[in-house]
């Protein structure tokens, strides 16, 4: 599964005329340092790293883009359902507060929390649900064998753009530390929201697998010019 | 080792994808914005948040993060005061998870960007692979930070019960989110390539 390809260095230098030397189409440079490389085809299921860096450069999966597309339409599906239904059930002194991931957003809408509101729901909320949704418009074409989508370029682009913000794992976490924090004033019970969110968190680390960046730019690449 | 610098061309930062000298102004394959045309700003880019991250920082650990209300009367917290609150309940793990997400790694944060961004222009510091595992952990760990404002953000949801128990987000967590998102973004700003720029070229 995970062994290497080390890939061969070009014998492309500045001094040595050009013409002898692959075209410009089969070369990449490692996005993180630039180091210069000439890619074989790499097999399914092998990993090709930077030699100097260790920044995996490409890493192509056996159907991967239908198995991304999939699995970011079951997130999606997920992530609706943990929106709606109760995520967590507190009782204390004879009273009873259920809450959804909603009202999570919107405690901080009134006053100076708005601001806060919204950042909480874009993070947990509508950024990782904005990225499932651009993956599928961007994947599902391609999983079809079909032509890319219209703006699958720049909706790609801003899907990648919008990995780092998309904290739905970080917000389990805060989930756990909150619940120790209110064990010894209330009762808690976890809601079927709080599950859909953790099998949420754990199909996007499984999609996160099959994700070859490269690959993705080259087919999208190669395709658009049909 | 050549890098496409050395080798008179033009690497996609984003995808890789390999330009001809004189460039395109963005890459022709992923539509990112190409090095090599306007004057390289991104150093400038880093401080620039990273300080606005630090101002915002300050005001993060002085005033309240939550505010408790219980059968009437209201206590305060800052974010120290809720890792001490842990610690007295005897949760002990989740008081270090809390305190390495809002205090250690904020503040390592701070100085291992700023160490970055200077050894950029004094070469003579820390070695490359060194910086740039330095330079992964800082990209990978910086937005669990967001943990508290998360835990403040639920815990004000869920604890609404009238008079026995009443919690509110304080001041403090618009501040501590904000400085998580402005060191986010001088990390994101930061340019990798420059920790490689002129320094070894050997394979690890």
């Amino acid at each position: 599964m995970s062994d290497q390809v080390h890939t061969s260095e070009t014998s492309r230098s500045a001094a040595t005329p050009p013409g002898h030397f692959p075209p410009v189409e089969d070369l990449v440079a490692c996005p993180t340092c630039d180091a210069l490389y000439q890619l074989p085809d790499v097999p399914k299921g092998a990993r090709a790293r930077c030699l100097r860096c260790h920044t995996v450069l490409t890493a192509p999966r056996d159907g991967a883009m239908t198995r991304i597309v999939m699995l970011a339409g079951t997130s999606v599906i997920l992530m609706l359902a943990a929106i709606f239904f109760p995520f967590l059930e507190l009782t204390a002194a004879g009273i009873t507060q259920r809450s959804s991931i909603m009202d999570v957003v919107l405690v901080f809408a009134d006053g100076p929390f708005v601001g806060l509101a919204i950042a909480v729901g874009a993070l947990i909320v509508i950024l990782p649900l904005a990225r499932f949704l651009a993956l599928i418009y961007v994947l599902a074409p391609m999983a079809f064998g079909w032509r890319p989508a219209r703006v699958a370029v720049p909706v790609f682009r801003l899907a990648e753009r919008m990995k780092p913000w998309s904290m739905a794992e970080i917000f389990i976490v805060g989930v756990a530390v909150a619940l120790i924090k209110v064990a010894g004033l209330a009762h808690l019970s976890l809601g079927p929201a709080f599950w859909a969110f953790v099998a949420l968190v754990l199909i996007t680390a499984v999609k996160d697998t099959f994700m070859c960046r490269l690959t993705i730019w080259k087919t999208l690449e190669q395709r658009s010019q049909w | 080792m050549v890098t496409a610098r050395s080798a008179g061309l033009v690497g996609c930062p984003n995808c890789g994808r390999v330009h001809d000298v004189p460039a395109p102004g963005r890459c022709q394959r992923c539509g990112w914005r190409l090095p090599g045309h306007a004057p390289d700003r991104s150093l400038q880019r880093v401080w620039a948040w990273l300080l606005a991250g630090l101002v915002v920082y300050i005001p993060a650990n002085i005033y309240p993060m939550l505010r408790t209300n219980t059968f009437g009367r209201t206590t305060e917290s800052t974010i120290l005061e809720g890792v001490v609150d842990l610690i007295h309940h005897g949760s002990y793990g989740v008081a270090l998870v809390v305190f390495v997400a809002s205090i250690v790694i904020p503040i390592g944060k701070f100085f291992a960007i700023a160490y970055l961004a200077i050894s950029v222009e004094r070469r003579e510091m820390m070695q490359v692979h060194a910086r740039h595992r330095l330079f992964e952990v800082v990209e990978f760990i910086g937005r669990w930070s967001m943990i508290d404002v998360f835990v403040v953000a639920i815990l004000a949801a869920l604890v609404q019960l009238d008079f026995a128990a009443t919690i509110n987000p304080g001041i403090a967590a618009i501040s501590f989110a904000l400085s998580v998102a402005f060191t986010m973004l001088s990390a994101q700003s930061f340019d990798p390539k420059t920790i490689w720029l002129d320094g070894d070229m050997r394979p690890r």
